[in-house]
């Protein structure tokens, strides 16, 4: 179906229904219970979830496939984002043409970076998109503060002209939406304890991540995908082989970096806000980590990476010393005071050495990500059950 | 005239003189194998001839046109393959893709973007590719991951790469090191059925004496960079000077 094979397909419906149910599946505690603090279906991060996951997606598009690590995707998310504010600001409080331009305008900019930066592979390649990268956030953050708004960052005004509807609204800085459709508009349903909330923005970018991993699946499957595998593989093979693969690696780059943009824009379409520290290595930093943890060159593994790391940083960091108390309320005094610290350490603040802590464990222990963990327990229980015909297949499956 | 020609090449590797005045003339559609003792700079004459090293004096055309000066994929394109010493091939993907890209290099040039139509979809492709499986006996091996096979199997498979492209020219430098004593025999007849029904000229370095036999119709011999001598097979066989280059050198 949609040009896949059958597993391809059955990947993309999973997410799909991951994503059109997530307002339900990430908030499985009811409102007021001790664990509601694990609850993560509200907007905000489950904004954050698939945004980051089409961020991700792009990002294994350039490193899962082809084996260049770029160190500054960050520039691209960050020129996306800029470019959708002046979008909402010149043209139209509509987030559509927003996305599509920060789209277009981080792919531009990623023709250039990758023009130069090509040039080189390995560390070479990566320190200099680093480079890139900084010295774009730097720029943001001074010289070009006419157009980045500076160390305060870019933001829609009550008096920006957007020449396509500037009339409609009255006092008020209008909030982006899509034909009308506010994108913090959200319809709450009420079950019992429960609460689940649907947010306009959410689905907005739920239905782009879809397209995304989509587009991604076919880029995979497809020749030039298997060009790019090869260039992994072995690069001097590929030259005697009459391929000339700076075009191949340029295009593919522009392509990853189309995808940062994508997040970019869809960033601002949810809260219109560009600042020059959504360019900092901190953040090119963490797609790659995204990447890693969730299982590089695999399809599914960035997005679960994304949603991992987005779920530590905001849920394990609001939880704090009285939240603990709480919990380990049940154990006699002494104990529960011994809990407490030493937890502590990892909680609220210490989301990061939780993380890293994992991170860690990952890539020691699980090469391949999550997504190994997620085949090495499915085998766990496939090898339980008898199956007629195995062993005849010698092929070892590269991870999907 | 020939439809390699090298002429004069020179090549130094600091105080080494890797390749001194190497003059040869590869004639169309025939087998043309380079003998010579370890270190005679076979392989460096190669690597002169596909762009991974450029001479530095002499000329090398090929079909008329110098390949000095293009970039190894311009080669190719030119219509030259070639089979290295340690093989050169896809170790992360299947057996059949690693046949497939040479294809598609063929079809689509230096550079085509198809980011959109699928691998799977491309069923004209994989038939070709199958059928040249079969051609070199791998076809249960197909989604093998080329890693993992044996170095007879990588030979193979490399020579298959080479072969599907179709060249004109193919250069094989040992294409039979490693091999099991009956693929060494199926490497021979297949190299010799390709050279009599298709169109390609070969070029084979190459240390076993029965292979060589079995395939060249000219041999020319390298010694310290230099050609000793040159000569249809039964001649070189009983040349003084080719005994005393070999001697001491196998026994
Ligand atoms: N890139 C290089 N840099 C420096 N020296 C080199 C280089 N390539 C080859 N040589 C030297 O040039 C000489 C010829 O090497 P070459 O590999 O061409 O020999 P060969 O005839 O292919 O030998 P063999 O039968 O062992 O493959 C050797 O002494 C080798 O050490
Ligand atoms: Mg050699």
């Amino acid at each position: 179906m949609f040009g896949l094979n059958t597993k391809d397909t059955r990947l993309l419906l999973i997410v799909a229904l991951l994503v059109v149910l997530a307002p339900f599946l990430l908030n499985p505690f009811p409102e007021g219970s001790a664990l509601a603090q694990f609850n993560a279906g509200y907007p905000d991060l489950m904004q954050r979830f698939v945004i980051f996951g089409v961020f991700a997606i792009g990002f294994n598009i350039l490193f899962g496939l082809t084996g260049y690590l770029s160190f500054g995707h960050a520039a691209f998310l960050g020129a996306g984002s800029y470019a959708g504010v002046w979008m909402l600001k010149l043209l139209t409080i509509n987030v559509i043409p927003a996305i599509i331009i920060s789209t277009i305008v981080a792919g531009m900019f990623a023709l250039l970076i990758g023009f130069i930066s090509l040039r080189r592979s390995g560390i070479y390649f990566s320190i200099l998109t680093l480079a890139f990268a900084q010295m774009a956030f730097a720029l943001a953050a001074s010289v070009l503060t006419p157009i980045t708004g500076g160390e305060t960052g870019l933001q829609t005004s009550l008096n920006d002209p957007r020449i396509l509807d500037a009339a409609s609204e009255g006092g008020n800085i209008p909030a982006p939406s899509i034909f009308g459709l506010q994108m913090r508009d959200s319809f709450e349903l009420s079950v019992g304890e429960w609460l689940f909330t649907f947010n306009t923005g959410y689905y907005l970018s739920g239905i782009i991540m879809v397209l995304a991993f989509y587009v991604a699946i076919r880029i995979f499957r497809s020749p030039f995908g298997l060009m790019l595998k090869a260039i992994k593989s072995n690069q001097q093979r590929m030259h005697y082989t009459g391929v000339n693969t700076r075009p191949y690696m340029l295009a593919c780059f522009v392509i990853s970096g189309m995808y940062a943009g994508l997040a970019g824009g869809l960033m601002v379409a949810m809260d219109p806000l560009a600042g020059a520290e959504r360019m900092q290595w901190t953040a090119s930093g963490e797609v790659v980590l995204m990447t890693i943890l969730g299982g590089t060159g695999t399809l599914i593994g960035p997005v679960l990476g994304a949603g991992l790391i987005k779920y530590f940083e905001n849920i394990f960091s609001k939880i704090n010393d009285n939240l603990l108390h709480q919990w380990f309320a049940f154990l006699p005094d002494g104990m529960e005071e011994f809990m407490v610290t030493i937890i502590h350490p990892f909680i609220g603040k210490g989301w990061h050495l939780t993380l890293g802590l994992l991170f860690m464990g990952v890539v020691i222990f699980l090469p391949g990500g999550l997504v190994e963990g997620g085949q090495r327990i499915a085998r766990l229980f496939s090898r339980k059950k008898p199956s007629g015909k195995d062993g005849a297949t010698t092929r070892t499956e590269p991870a999907e | 005239m020939g439809i390699l020609e090298i002429k004069d090449v020179n090549k130094r590797f600091g105080g080494l003189q890797a390749l001194g005045d190497v003059n040869l003339s590869v004639k169309q559609n025939t087998v043309h194998a380079i003998i010579g003792p370890n270190g005679a700079g076979k392989s460096t004459l190669l690597n002169c001839l596909v762009g991974k090293l450029i001479p530095d004096t002499g000329s090398v055309m090929f079909d008329g046109q110098s390949v000095l000066g293009r970039t190894p994929y311009q080669i190719n394109q030119m219509g030259i393959s070639r089979v290295f010493q340690t093989p050169e091939i896809f170790g992360d993907l299947s057996v059949i893709e690693n046949i497939m890209i040479p294809l598609f290099a063929k079809r689509d040039g230096a550079f085509r973007l198809q980011a959109i139509s699928s691998v799977d979809s491309q069923t004209e492709m994989r038939e070709r590719a199958e059928e040249m499986l079969e051609e070199v006996g791998m076809q249960d091996k197909r989604h093998m991951h080329a890693a993992s096979m044996s170095r007879g199997d990588k030979r193979r498979l490399e020579m298959a790469m080479c072969l599907i492209q179709e060249p004109r020219l193919l250069l094989l430098d040992e294409p039979t090191a490693g091999m099991a004593r009956a693929d060494t025999n199926n490497t021979i007849d297949l190299l010799k059925e390709i050279s009599s029904t298709r169109n390609i000229t070969m070029a084979i370095i190459e240390h076993d004496m029965h292979v060589v036999f079995s395939l060249a119709e000219r041999i020319t011999v390298l010694a310290q960079g230099t050609p000793l001598v040159e000569d249809t097979p039964d001649n070189i066989k009983g040349h003084p000077k080719v005994r005393e280059a070999y001697l001491g050198e196998t026994d």
